[in-house]
């Protein structure tokens, strides 16, 4: 009885703007746990039917109908026969890393889900609780690297398989991740600049103060994100290390049944994270647009279940986006792939970051400081350096043709030396 | 002696990969949207076959329920996969029947010589195409078999009808 009212005493003098206590802290790290995981993992299965049932609406077939009302049961159907197939173990790969490999994959992909933040705080009666599983304080910094790992599970697979095929889909994974992963970097770093935080929240928090999201202020850096968040996860148009048709399906060739079953997760797992991670970072995460009732710390349960929904939605869209680009490009050549890393969207990251940080030092010198005005100014540059991007650079150099384009001058140059050789090697007689 | 390239200066619309992109995209949005769907959805919807389509054999009967085949031998000499096996026999009257009459459905390439060839207009191709079975010896059909089959028996090629109109 003492405790009840005791509890009640307390709840009358607790904040619900201030931190929370340790025990209700936990219990509600538990419920978020659960309730964020379930929506992940029952979202990655879905996607896998969204995924067959959107391409095969784009090709004009009905996808899969069978198991349940128009399909709706396809996930199920298929985790239960990829838990009930065999589990084939090749005599010569290596034991170890064989079975590790697939966790390897999985696990990163899982982790960056905790970082996320899924909404604004909610002013419980018992305190502060954040949307999101692990505030962390060097925030995307921990999603790079963890992302970074899960390049590790596939060059194992590749590896541990001890097949050409597999080993040669490791390897282009691992250079076209490695190459990507500077680029996706280098992108983040004007976000950075203009949050002066690494923390996914502050970042979200700072869209909000300028009114504008920053695909609109920091345009160029949301591109190069975009692109290399594609080659992160193996998507089309950067699917080298499947390659179905030249790699028989790349690194895990030599898989079956679940662990097969675990890349497969752990790619679409991936492109719910980055698509959650785009969200976050350019389209003002789980800011509720037009409104800053959502902006004052912590607020009521309806607000923070709508700035989830829209959080959701934004995230929903771009998973959308993936598989749309999916069933409409082609993939690259891997020279391409290569060229398109290092030569366009490497060094565009770089003039970009020295850009934002000129153009920012001159505005706060001017003394504007960092609200809508600040933002339509950026809006304004980036206007004039997409307009830049798209006539000096669209011109065939950021996919390099097949039959790559060689000026007159280097051509006449070209037939000289030819004409030159022959001359001499008609003088010498031979 | 030097290869001639032919450099050609391409127009930006078809060496803009943006443009190529977005084009692409509004393209395949424009068939999911669509809402046009070609798949047959096969066990309750099907395709309806042509008359003269050549499926698994039937063997027609008499009104009293034998086999109208003579055993005359002209189809197993005809079949060019060899797959029919035939042992004649006769009854009291003189009337020649078939004792053994196998058709093996496996070997059997559908050419349709047997039911040009055939007399007593016996043995017909069928307008049929589920022929599943759990092991290979199911797709020996032997006389019973052949008589009990009911689908719609195929047409052969009419010259006088070229077009079977
Ligand atoms: S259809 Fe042709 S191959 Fe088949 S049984 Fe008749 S004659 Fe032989
Ligand atoms: S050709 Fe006709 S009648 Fe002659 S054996 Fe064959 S099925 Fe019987």
């Amino acid at each position: 009885m003492s405790m009840v009212t005791n509890s009640l005493l307390l709840q009358a003098v607790i904040d619900p703007q201030g931190p929370i206590a340790f025990w209700p802290w936990l219990a509600f790290t538990g419920v978020k746990l659960l309730v964020f995981f379930t929506i992940y993992m029952l979202g990655v299965a879905y996607l896998t039917l969204a995924e067959r049932k959107i391409s095969a609406w784009i090709q004009h077939r009905h996808g899969p109908n069978r198991v349940g009302p128009n399909g709706f049961f396809q996930p199920l159907a298929d985790g239960v026969k990829n838990f009930l197939k065999e589990e084939t173990l090749p005599p010569y790969v290596n034991k170890a890393m064989f079975i590790l490999a697939p966790m390897m994959a999985f696990i990163p992909a899982l982790t960056i889900w905790c970082v996320i933040p899924w909404g604004a705080s909610w002013a419980s009666p018992w305190g502060r609780v954040d949307m999101v599983l692990a505030d962390l304080p060097i925030g995307f910094l921990f999603t790079i690297a963890v992302a970074s790992l899960g390049v590790y599970g596939i060059v194992l697979a590749g590896w541990a398989s001890n097949n050409k095929y597999a080993l040669l889909g490791g390897l282009r994974s691992s250079a076209q991740m490695v190459s990507y992963e500077i680029s996706m970097g280098m992108a983040l770093i004007p976000v950075l600049l203009f949050a002066g935080n690494v923390t996914l929240r502050s970042i979200v928090d700072q869209q909000a103060q300028m009114h504008l999201w920053n695909v609109l202020t920091l345009s160029i850096a949301f591109l190069v994100y975009l692109i290399s968040a594609f080659a992160e996860t193996n998507r089309l148009p950067f699917d080298l290390p499947e390659a179905e048709s030249e790699l028989i399906t790349g690194y895990h060739t030599e898989y079956s049944a679940m662990k097969f079953s675990l890349f497969f997760i752990a790619e679409y797992a991936n492109m719910a994270t980055q698509s959650a991670m785009i969200a976050t970072l350019f389209f003002g995460g789980w800011d509720i647009p037009f409104m800053t009732a959502d902006n004052t710390g912590a607020v009521s349960f309806p607000l923070v279940l709508l700035s989830m929904a829209i959080m959701m939605a934004k995230t929903l869209f771009f998973l959308f986006f993936y598989i749309w680009i999916r069933w409409t490009l082609p993939r690259f050549r891997y020279d391409q792939l290569m060229s398109l890393g290092w030569k366009v969207l490497l060094p565009l990251a770089l003039a970009y970051i020295v850009i934002v940080a000129t153009l920012m030092l001159v505005l706060d010198a001017a003394g504007i400081d960092r609200g809508l005005v600040y933002g339509l100014i950026f809006l304004g540059v980036n206007a004039v350096l997409l307009g830049l991007f798209f006539v000096f650079l669209d011109r065939g150099k950021i996919v390099s043709p097949a039959n790559a384009p060689l000026h007159a001058e280097e051509l006449k140059r070209l037939r000289g030396i030819t004409a030159s050789r022959a001359r001499l090697s008609a003088l010498s007689g031979d | 002696m030097a290869i001639n390239v032919k450099v050609v200066e391409r127009p930006i619309e078809e060496t803009s990969y943006v443009r190529a992109t977005l084009k692409g995209m509004a393209n395949t949005l424009k068939h999911l949207v669509g809402g046009h769907r070609v798949t047959t959805q096969y066990p309750e919807q099907r395709e309806s076959i042509s008359r003269r389509w050549r499926g698994t054999h039937r063997m027609l009967t008499t009104e009293d329920g034998k086999a109208k085949c003579v055993a005359c031998g002209l189809c197993p000499t005809v079949c060019p996969a060899n797959c029919i096996k035939l042992v004649p026999g006769e009854d009291e009257q003189g009337n020649r029947y078939p004792l053994v009459f196998d058709i093996d459905e496996f070997r059997c390439i559908f050419c349709g010589y047997c039911q040009e060839v055939c007399p007593e207009e016996a043995i017909h191709l069928g307008r049929h195409y589920e022929n599943a079975e759990f092991n290979r010896e199911g797709f020996i059909y032997d006389l019973e078999r052949l008589m009990a089959q009911t689908h719609p028996v195929t047409e052969m090629w009419d010259p006088a009808d070229p077009k079977g109109e």
